[in-house]
């Protein structure tokens, strides 16, 4: 039983990196209706934010998250501009694709430039975690879980409670009719992209700890977080989260009780049963083509 | 078809060029690997390139290919050929596997699946070590009797991939590619034109899982040894780059995209190991400037060719038959809590036009929608020439004798005038189709146009086009959503004799319109809805007075109950 429960902390901790990217995945694309196979990257990119400040420049860890993050917004920035905008008149298709072409130029530049070595980081905390009577709470894994949570509820209560998230939300519903509203919908969207950005990037920083930090991070994580939102109902926002924790917790058991060298398997296992039984996931309702 | 005599001299060239041309050992392989490569990449032409889904996973396919090859000949002592079909079938049946679980649902959802197989095929050749022998890969595979020396195998090679090029080159103008780029170009209109868009995307599929599964196979006997690590998700994104640089909607593209990334990086040595980066930002920039790739650039420089044969008259098949050919009682479709239509009587009577009216909002394309099969009634009863088929799939309601035009024009737009017909007139069959198609494109007076790109045409001309399209699938019933909307003076005279000449024809008409002259001037009966319910039903005389009628359009008193 304690076991059953310390595997279940373990895999909402690392359930909880899949939904930040998985929940930047989903914003796009309710704002663009673009799926960004780039967003991964994003988390990679986060975590090696932290590699280069804190261990490259040597500056302190909560400077080295200021700028990363800083970066990221940047990042997401050029990003939007490079990569979706100049296609943003153009079908389903060719976006995808450029955001594909995206992600093979960020993993391979990131791994021509600091080469396949694996790095590692401290942990945000060196508090000692926590004791319930066998079940230990380490505290990486609980600083990770605390901080999904209040970016949870802040992007809850920014979306309903502020006219800039109705704003977003406006846009991402039906773009001409925000655009005849008055609505800068390029600018939504950028903001968007560079809200997404930084949402992956603290799934880097904060996973970057527990997991070592190598260019295949994002691709790994990125598969998780698409298999987290269709499970969850694609484009859904609690949908992703749910599915996000929902992997990281049947991995963790699954490489407990049935074998670890196939542990990036079992998120792939879980998306086909859905894709077979329950296409529109957990939380998706069956939505009809508009014709 | 082109001329088979071609044929037998590209694939002489091949033989040659294998067999005869002075190539070191180096460049042979060199050839092998860009042979076996353009094979699967041919299978991305279909699934990408004709059919417009995304599948992330070739190199997987490839792997399955190269495993069978390499697992059936030194472990199951099976002959080369044979370790080849059981290589290429296997993987065609992943292929159909994958296919089916996914293409029901939309577009993105086969990328995702497709890097998810890819990424557990990865973990099974590393971790399945008493199948696959591991990250050690499968060493002396064997070659075909008398095809050992590297020069003839190498002459297999590029006979295959010719013959491959060939036969998918061929497939774009056959009923089955046309039905692909119809699904590509536009999904719901092509479900309505009797495509039966699931099975011709599974289609797709396996034969791009096959495809792969074929250049796979013949590149472990190329190479002689294979491990894991050649089939990863890096190099179905490499064969990915190879078909969209070409350009995917061509086979051809598909051959020169991956001859050049073969030798590329040969010539690239300088940029080490940034090489597939700069693939990475190779793709983005031919999205951005060229996204029809080298050939579909090169190609679309040239004027196309149309083989439509000469125009005889349009005889629409089916009788019209006697008292009511659609009967719909108590329709319902509901959005959530939205009542779109809401219990909705209609009776179109054979021989017809019947005009469906209302305000907007009032739930007239919806009934259209459901009528046609795109949404799943909620509720209700729909008869077509007596036969019950509410909820039946667009295809099959075309099959039984409905077609349908679209408010906002869906044509397949990278397609002529003509091909776009003739993906409506399937259901007839080989020459008859052709036929079929080039009376129905004549009679909205089109026919000198038929070679034309339908997105090239102006917009009075698409609507003709839509109209031909339905037409060719020789209905008995014709829904048209809004018509006129968008037309000119002349050109909505001319539409209104268009529905003149269909009445003569013996097509029923049930006609959405917001143009009130136009359906006085054609319709024998209205129907009115309002909030998804019928308020009128009549002749145009007895409809435009009704009090509820006019309150429902000029909101007067009357108007306020529904309100």
């Amino acid at each position: 039983m304690s076991i059953a429960l310390q595997l279940l902390f373990t895999g909402i901790g690392i359930g909880a990196v899949y939904a930040l990217v998985a929940l930047g995945f989903v914003l796009i694309y309710r704002a663009t209706n673009v799926v960004n196979f780039a967003q991964g990257q994003f988390a990679m990119l986060g975590a090696f934010g932290m590699v280069i400040t804190t261990e490259g420049l040597g500056l302190p860890y909560w400077l080295g998250i200021l700028l990363t993050l800083a970066a990221m917004a940047l990042f997401g920035a050029l990003f939007n501009l490079g990569v979706y905008y100049p296609l943003r008149h153009r079908s389903f298709l060719p976006v995808v694709i450029s955001t594909i072409g995206a992600s093979i130029l960020l993993t391979n530049g990131v791994l021509a430039t600091y080469g396949p070595e694996p790095a590692t980081l401290p942990g945000l905390t060196d508090l000692p975690g926590l004791n319930f009577g066998g079940l230990f709470l380490d505290s990486q894994y609980l600083a990770i879980i605390a901080i999904t949570l209040v970016l949870v509820v802040l992007q809850y209560l920014f979306f309903e409670r502020t006219l800039l998230g109705k704003k977003l939300q406006a846009t991402s519903q039906d773009k001409e009719m925000a655009s005849l509203l008055g609505i800068p919908v390029a600018g939504m969207i950028m903001l968007t992209f560079v809200y997404s950005a930084v949402l992956g990037g603290i799934a880097g920083i904060l996973v970057a700890p527990i997991l070592f930090v190598s260019v295949g991070l994002g691709a790994q994580i990125a598969l998780k977080a698409f298999a987290a939102s269709i499970i969850g109902g694609f484009g859904d926002i609690p949908g992703a989260i749910a599915g996000g924790l929902a992997i990281g917790v049947i991995e963790t058991f699954g490489a407990f009780y049935i074998s670890v060298p196939y542990k990036d398997a079992y998120a792939f296992v879980l998306l086909f049963a859905f894709l077979l039984l329950r296409p529109q996931g957990l939380f998706g309702e069956k939505v009809s083509q508009k014709a | 078809m082109k001329n088979p005599a071609l044929a037998l001299l590209g694939a002489a060239a091949c033989v040659v060029l294998g067999l005869v041309a002075p190539l070191d050992d180096y460049l042979i392989k060199l050839l092998m690997q860009a042979a076996t490569y353009a094979i699967a990449v041919l299978g991305l032409t279909i699934v990408l390139g004709y059919t417009g889904q995304i599948s992330l996973a070739q190199a997987a396919f490839f792997g399955i290919g190269a495993y069978g090859v390499a697992l059936g000949s030194t472990g199951l002592g099976l002959s080369f050929f044979a370790a080849l079909a059981l290589g290429t079938l296997l993987a065609g049946l992943f292929g159909v596997l994958l296919g089916g679980s996914t293409l029901k649902l939309g577009g993105h959802y086969l990328a995702m699946v497709t890097i998810s197989f890819q990424e557990i095929l990865t973990l099974v050749l590393t971790n399945w070590v008493g199948l696959t022998h591991g990250p050690d890969g499968v060493a002396n595979i064997p070659r075909p009797t008398g095809l050992v020396a590297a020069p003839r195998y190498l002459a297999l090679c590029l006979l295959v991939l010719f013959a491959t090029a060939w036969a998918v080159g061929a497939l774009k103008r056959r009923p089955l590619g046309l039905a692909m780029q119809a699904v590509r170009d536009n999904e719901l209109a092509a479900s309505v034109v009797g495509v039966n868009t699931y099975r011709v995307k599974i289609i797709a599929f396996a034969l791009s899982a096959l495809l792969g599964g074929l250049g796979g196979g013949l590149f472990a006997g190329a190479f002689r040894y294979i491990s894991p690590d050649q089939f990863s998700f890096d190099d179905s994104v490499v064969l990915l780059t190879m078909a969209l640089l070409g350009g995917v909607e061509a086979a051809t593209g598909s051959v020169i995209g991956t001859a050049l990334l073969v030798l590329l990086p040969e010539w690239l040595r300088f940029l080490r190991q940034f090489y597939l980066a700069v693939y990475g930002l190779a793709v983005i920039l031919i999205m951005v400037f060229m996204p029809a790739g080298i050939w579909g650039f090169l190609a679309g420089l040239r004027p196309r060719r149309v083989a439509m044969p000469q125009p005889g008259g349009l005889v629409l098949g089916r009788a019209a038959g006697e008292g009511a050919l659609l009967e719909v009682v108590g329709l319902a479709k509901h959005f959530g809590g939205l009542r779109a239509v809401d219990g909705v009587d209609l009776r179109v009577l054979a021989g017809e036009v019947h005009a469906l009216i209302g305000p907007n909002g009032s739930g007239k394309t919806t009934t259209l929608n459901v009528l046609s099969g795109l949404y799943r009634p909620t509720g209700g009863s729909v008869r077509l020439a007596g036969r019950e088929v509410a909820g039946h799939a667009p295809h099959l309601l075309a099959a039984a004798g409905l077609g349908r035009t679209f408010q906002n024009i869906r044509l397949f737009h990278s397609l002529t005038a003509f091909e776009n017909v003739l993906i409506g007139a399937q259901a007839a069959g080989g020459a008859q189709a052709a036929e079929r198609a080039a009376a129905a494109l004549d009679f909205v007076g089109l026919a000198d146009r038929a070679g034309a790109i339908a997105a090239s045409l102006p917009y009075g001309h698409q609507r003709m086009v839509e109209i031909a399209r339905a037409l060719a699938g020789n209905p008995a019933l014709l829904l048209l959503d809004e018509p006129a909307a968008g037309l000119n003076l002349t050109e909505k005279q001319a539409l209104g004799q268009l529905l003149d000449r269909l009445r003569g024809l013996g097509v029923t008409l049930l006609l959405i319109e917001h143009d009130m002259d136009l359906v006085e001037q054609v319709a024998d009966r209205i129907t009115v809805l309002n909030f998804g319910k019928r308020i009128a039903d009549g002749t145009p005389a007895e409809v435009l007075r009704h009090p509820e009628v006019v309150a429902a359009y000029l909101g007067e008193e009357a108007g306020h109950e529904f309100a």
